[in-house]
């Protein structure tokens, strides 16, 4: 049972939610709202921002100011949003199929402004919501309704991308370790600039049925079954790492801040008057 | 003191968006609009207002909309192929009512087109560019003068109505420099968005109030919390599948325009009286056309001259009675016609209706109007 502090985040009235019985994304809409009573937010003063697809449905849920945007698009409203009040805390949730496909371009370029935003990038490695097509983290050989004899494009690593493109927070865990989720949204908060927690969720419904993992248990003994803690990994072969996911702490570094930079320059040329 | 400016239309469009209270634009660079963001880059931070240079033109569209829902009176700035690529955002702007101003400096296509030639092919994309029944308000100014009036009007509409109001202006306008006559700040009518007067306990942001079937608008940061979403919504801003929210939401939309279509309407008129061919044009069109119509009426003929400033709501039931008294109408256009079906629609068959396209990158020449005007009245 959440906390009470944790139940005055939901917004009540536009329940019940949407989601299937046993999807991950209601563990990971816990962690957050964890997180954010934890790190001492006020509703009045969070922005929750997302795009289309199950996870995006979550602003809906959450009682803060939130905004459902457009399919890939909630991280260049969500830059808007920062840099005309750099004061709200924002958490922008997406899905993997609006992280890295539709939205890849938003998604590197928030990563390179190093904005203060945490996003949390909900990868259950399909297209729920349309009905089971394979994402851009769709694993080799893996089964979908656009992949039927299993998918043949090379994936995306979330956590390389965000790292590659400048994200100074970026970390990964799996539905199966709550408090770990919890723990690294909190950390990715208290970044000033841009974060990106990849929190490795389920969909038993479109991807489960297609792939061996039928029930909400199977997917999370799958992921309790096949991740590897970095400090692990670190010392693993690359063969060993075949098919395992890899949790933890990728980059944690400091770098200036968009919203601040741009605070500077306007000091410089007078505008703060 | 009002003060005169020697400005292009670009910069005068700016101009006149900073003195509407515009203190955030986000955009993206496109010919021939960029001087637009290039004013707004070098003004935004000296008066701590907000510029971004976003990584595409849909990033632009966004990241205004989220300056707006944070309180700023926001713009972004375009060019034809810009202006198709942020038609879905425009679409949440409409649904979700979050007033911006959109401008499209107008260039000939489709794709890529003619980048630095004029044309006027993007009218009817401004009315039915996005997906979905929508209501627009979309002004065409056609002087580097008006370029700043409207710019004030298009916000104080955006504020008043909560929705997106387009700017059509062309590569002509937007790059030719004129004298402006700078008004002073203290005459301007400057409108901002109605603020919800309730606490944030009571407010339900999508709630219009009685009076003028308009909801207040708060602000992300203000102390309100709220959603906002594309999906169509009921009051509480969250998604229905209930037909009587869906109805009563899809006609509000349409409603606030319709509504007070007589106040948004705008237009402009010469030699109308006794006119026996009335040039109806727009944009820099019309400056073609207004010369034309004026030497006519040296030769002797009686032309008139009818602008809508306001493309949408179009003019309609002004135009018609003028028309059906001069009974021929002549309508020059830089596109194969789009505009003149308006036109036809506006008339009801009371006038008859001589069209001119030019697609060639160029203006018409004045001779070329008044060529037509001759063979119409004659």
């Amino acid at each position: 049972m959440p906390r009470p502090e944790v139940l005055d985040w939901l917004r009540k009235r536009f329940f019940p939610h949407m989601w299937c019985p046993g999807c991950g994304h209601g563990i990971i809409m816990h962690a957050i709202l964890r997180a954010l009573v934890d790190s001492g937010k006020k509703r009045e003063e969070t922005v929750i921002a997302s795009g289309i697809g199950c996870s995006s449905r979550m602003p809906g849920y959450i009682d803060s100011c939130t905004i459902h945007t457009t399919h890939g698009r909630s991280l260049a409203f969500a830059t808007g949003i920062k840099l005309a009040n750099p004061e709200l805390t924002i958490v922008d949730v997406m899905g993997d199929g609006d992280c890295t496909a539709i939205g890849g371009n938003h998604f590197i370029h928030a990563c390179r402004r190093n904005i203060g935003i945490t996003a949390v990038v909900m990868n259950n490695n399909i297209y729920g919501m349309t009905g089971g097509q394979a994402s851009p983290t769709t694993p080799p050989g893996a089964r979908a309704t656009t992949a039927p004899y299993g998918a043949i494009d090379p994936p995306f690593d979330v956590c390389k991308l965000a790292q590659g493109a400048g994200a100074t927070y970026v970390a990964r865990a799996t539905i199966a370790q709550p408090v770990l989720c919890e723990q690294y949204i909190k950390n990715g908060i208290a970044n000033k600039g841009f974060s990106v927690i990849e929190i490795i969720s389920s969909c038993h419904t479109q991807f489960g049925r297609k792939n061996n993992r039928r029930t909400p248990v199977d997917n999370l003994n799958y992921f309790k079954n096949n991740s590897v803690p970095l400090s692990r990994a670190q010392s693993m072969s690359p063969v060993d790492l075949e098919g395992k996911i890899v949790t933890g702490e990728f980059v944690k570094r400091e770098a200036p801040e968009y919203t601040e930079l741009y605070r500077s320059l306007v000091e410089r040329v007078g505008g703060g008057k | 003191m009002s003060r005169v400016e020697f400005w292009q239309g670009n910069v005068s469009l700016a101009y006149g968006a900073i003195a509407a209270g515009c203190r955030f634009f986000g955009g993206y660079p496109i010919t021939p609009s960029s001087e637009i963001a290039e004013v707004m880059a070098e003004e935004m931070p000296a008066c701590n207002g907000r510029f971004i240079q976003m990584e595409d033109e849909i990033g632009g569209i966004a990241a205004t909309i989220g300056g707006a829902v944070t309180g700023y009176k926001s713009m972004t700035a375009t060019s034809g192929p810009g202006f198709s690529l942020k038609q879905e955002n425009l679409g949440l702007a409409y649904m979700a009512e979050i007033p911006i101003v959109v401008v499209d400096v107008m260039r000939g296509g489709p794709s890529t087109g003619l980048p630095t030639s004029i044309a006027q092919q993007d009218v009817m994309q401004a009315r039915w560019g996005t997906h979905g029944d929508h209501a627009t308000i979309a002004y065409a100014p056609s002087s580097v003068q008006e370029c700043y009036e409207v710019a004030i009007k298009a916000f104080n509409m955006a504020e008043r109505f909560r929705q997106p109001v387009l700017i059509m202006s062309d590569e002509v306008l937007g790059h030719m420099r004129e004298k402006v006559i700078v008004p002073d700040k203290e005459t301007l009518a400057i409108v901002d968005r109605k603020k919800p007067s309730c606490s944030p306990e009571e407010f339900i942001p999508y709630r219009p109030d009685p009076e003028d079937n308009l909801p207040p608008m708060a602000s992300f940061g203000d102390g309100y919390r709220w959603h906002i979403t594309g999906l169509t919504h009921n009051e509480w801003g969250f998604p229905t599948n209930c037909p009587e929210e869906i109805a009563k939401k899809s006609a509000r939309l349409m409603d606030k325009v319709n509504a007070y279509r007589d106040e948004i309407v705008e237009y402009e008129t010469e030699n109308v009286e006794d006119a026996d061919v009335i040039v109806v044009a727009y944009g820099s069109v019309a400056r073609t056309a207004l010369s034309a119509v004026r030497h006519a009426r040296d030769k002797g003929l009686k032309a008139g001259y009818f602008r809508p400033v306001t493309l949408w709501p179009f003019p309609d039931r002004e135009l018609e009675p003028l028309a059906e008294k001069a009974g021929r109408l002549i309508v020059p256009e830089l596109n194969f016609g789009q505009m003149v079906h308006e036109v036809e629609r506006a008339v009801h068959g009371k006038a008859a209706i001589a069209q001119m396209s030019l697609v060639n990158g160029e203006l018409f020449q004045p001779s070329e109007i008044l060529e037509k005007i001759e063979e119409v009245a004659g």
